[in-house]
């Protein structure tokens, strides 16, 4: 999208700017959740921070239909400041899209969600949960219901299709457990639903690695439904997709909503628009810039500074 | 569509390769120990030695298959875990002969060379023979399990992890050489006289040490099978293939990496237990860091993640070095460099699995 195609897709939606500066501190509604500030432990992996039930309480009265809660985290990375006190609130059920520049903390904020990279500062947790996610390792946030939909579809390509789900299944994972694990169950079901779902029933048993582009990012949505997680998180779906298989997708992302919270990170306004559930994010320089409803984030002049340059 | 890895472990590929190892365990002792010498049909006993060798190398080959080609860790430093099985089953047989060395001492005839009056720690236990086997499998398991966990842990991978693995070999090499050590030196273990009772020089015993390296490979093969088989085989591929990815499907690939491993040193133990009494000698050129890196080559000619095909590469390629080395020793070398020249041009599946492709494509041609 051009420089000048945007500006005018800003302009063509209703003013009704919010105030940048509150929008800074918190997630959309007043009142701001006080900032809280916190000394990292010597050994961050071995002390199991906890979250106080204080700060479930706070979250929970900002927003009372929360499910997860990015508190106050900051990232740096030799100096270069990737995430700045960054707090967001996911509710439960919604579809939520976050936009943002190149460099805008995108990719860290769903680093830091799912353990990859361990926070400087701040805390993730799930409302109503004492457990600190940043201080677990990967494998075990996605015990606690996180999926993650890489950008670049990743999928196991000697695998078929099937048994990339089976993989993903939500099923005892020790080693010695998958060992003696039967290889036919009721789970076998679940498969078949999931693939019915995102449309692949026919590839059932074809190599990953064979199919299209498009299949393969269905497949990777599939292979996280499988693990049925609380938060779904979706990191630019669509890129180099065809245009049926855009809108297939924008098809699948909204059936998934209200069953799962499903975080969709998008650079594509279109798409955005015609996914777009009732809160949309705006990430700029490592904080939220904007949060609102499209149509409010699309007015905002912060938001249009920001995207179309001085 | 079945991959060559399906078709390999199906049903009927089951069969063939179970006849052939049956008939292996059963046709050779027979033709040996029934037929006259003069029968064309006879199997000298040395021959019978020789298959149990390659017997003894399969094993290796089938424990490198399971950590490399469906695991994705090659290991350079298989050689380690082969010799310190062998170690432990040479420790047993010198104190075997207890008494009846050279210097008619109760030590072996290494430690009155050096003029030690006691058998240090370390041997204690190892008059019996139980005991040394479970030593020849637990202590390539338990070095395998501490330097995998660390390894592992620290993420260290690809040809980083190889280097270290050939590092390892060598390292253990050097320490085995020093007289210090306790393990008879750069001359090894050695002059063994008698397994459990039998005599070694006994056609009876080796045709049964031969039986047993093919039954003990046989039984391997079903146990890898069933792993590469199980879910579990299906993650391990999957770390291969993708590991954070793994990881991010809630699996721990630390514990996936560690169990291949430390499993793959346990059975290469148990090839080197079974390897010395047939060969007589165990020395630390075993440790080499060459003969490591040429299990690799047993692997990668035979046909990575096929087990059956890892096998065959070891008994082809020491076949084929049994052969050479002994009517043109000049050449082997230059052989064996050729051959896996050859084969990661040409059939980079290796030798099974380039066959399995040939056939897939007649079949689709017909």
């Amino acid at each position: 999208m051009s420089a000048v195609e945007k500006k005018a897709l800003f302009e063509s939606s209703e003013l009704s700017v919010q105030s940048a500066e509150a929008e800074r501190k918190l997630p959309s509604q007043a009142p701001s959740l006080p900032v809280k500030k916190e000394r990292q432990s010597l050994w961050p992996l071995r002390n199991a921070n906890t979250v106080s039930t204080e700060r479930q309480a706070a979250v929970r009265q900002h927003r009372a239909n929360a499910l997860l809660c990015v508190d106050n985290v900051s990232v740096s990375f030799d100096g270069f400041r990737a995430l700045t006190d960054l707090t967001l609130i996911f509710d439960d059920g919604e579809l939520r899209c976050i936009i943002g520049p190149n460099g805008a903390g995108k990719s860290t904020l769903m680093d830091v969600i799912t353990g990859k990279t361990r926070p400087d500062e701040g805390s993730v947790f799930f409302v109503g949960e004492a457990t600190d996610l940043t201080t677990l390792a990967e494998h075990e946030i996605v015990h606690r219901g996180i999926g993650r939909k890489f950008q670049r579809p990743t999928v196991f390509g000697q695998h078929s299709v099937v048994e990339n789900l089976e993989i993903a299944l939500k099923a005892k994972k020790g080693v010695f457990q998958t060992l003696f694990a039967p290889r036919r169950g009721p789970w076998q079901d679940k498969l078949d639903e999931v693939l019915q779902l995102v449309g692949l029933s026919a590839e059932r048993d074809v190599l990953a690695g064979l199919l299209s582009h498009g299949q393969k990012q269905w497949l990777e949505i599939g292979m996280l439904l499988v693990l049925d997680p609380r938060l779904l998180l979706v990191d630019e779906p669509i890129a180099g997709m065809s245009h049926q298989e855009v809108e297939r997708t924008a098809e699948l992302l909204k059936s998934l909503a209200g069953k799962h919270t499903v975080v969709v990170v998008e650079h594509d306004m279109d798409f955005v628009r015609s996914i777009a559930g009732d809160t949309v994010t705006v990430l700029h320089e490592g904080r939220v810039l904007a949060e609102g409803s499209m149509s409010q984030v699309q007015s905002d002049p912060k938001v249009i500074e920001v995207y179309l340059g001085e | 569509m079945l991959s060559v890895l399906n078709r390999i472990h199906s049903r009927r590929g089951l069969s063939i390769w179970l006849g052939v190892l049956l008939l292996l365990a059963v046709l050779v002792p027979v033709l040996n120990l029934e037929l006259s010498e003069a029968s064309p049909l006879h199997i000298p006993t040395y021959i019978v030695t020789i298959l149990g060798k390659f017997a003894c190398y399969a094993l290796v080959a089938l424990a490198m298959d399971l950590i490399w080609g469906f695991t994705g860790i090659l290991s350079l430093g298989h050689g380690v875990f082969f010799a310190l099985g062998g170690y432990a089953m040479g420790m047993h047989l010198m104190l075997e002969i207890a008494g009846q060395g050279v210097y008619r001492s109760r030590l072996p005839d290494f430690m009155v060379f050096l003029d030690w009056k006691e058998l240090p720690w370390f041997w204690l236990g190892f008059d019996n023979f139980f005991f040394a086997i479970a030593m020849a499998l637990l202590v390539p398991g338990v070095l395998a399990f501490v330097f995998g966990y660390f390894a592992f842990r620290s993420r260290i991978r690809g040809v980083y992890f190889s280097i270290i693995t050939q590092a390892m070999t060598f390292a253990f090499m050097l320490l085995f050489f020093r007289n210090e050590t306790g393990f008879g030196g750069n001359n090894g273990l050695t002059d063994f006289k008698r397994i459990y009772g039998w005599p070694l020089a006994a056609e009876s015993t080796k045709v049964a040490l031969y039986v047993i390296s093919v039954v003990a490979l046989l039984v391997m093969y079903l146990i890898f099978r069933y792993i590469v088989t199980s879910k579990a085989g299906m993650v391990l591929r999957a770390v291969r293939d993708d590991e954070s990815k793994v990881a991010l499907s809630g699996y721990n690939p630390l514990t996936y990496k560690l169990f291949a491993w430390t499993l793959s040193a346990v059975v290469c133990g148990l090839a080197g237990a079974l390897y010395v009494p047939q060969v007589g000698i165990i020395n630390p050129g075993e440790m080499q860091p060459a003969n490591s890196i040429e299990m690799a080559i047993w692997v990668a000619v035979g046909g990575r993640s096929t087990l059956v095909g890892a096998a065959l590469g070891a008994a082809v390629v020491n076949g084929a070095k049994s052969w050479l080395t002994g009517s043109f020793p000049e050449i082997w070398l230059y052989f064996l460099g050729m051959l896996f020249i050859l084969v990661t041009l040409f059939l980079p599946k290796g030798l099974l699995g380039g066959v399995m492709a040939r056939r897939k494509k007649k079949v689709a041609a017909a």
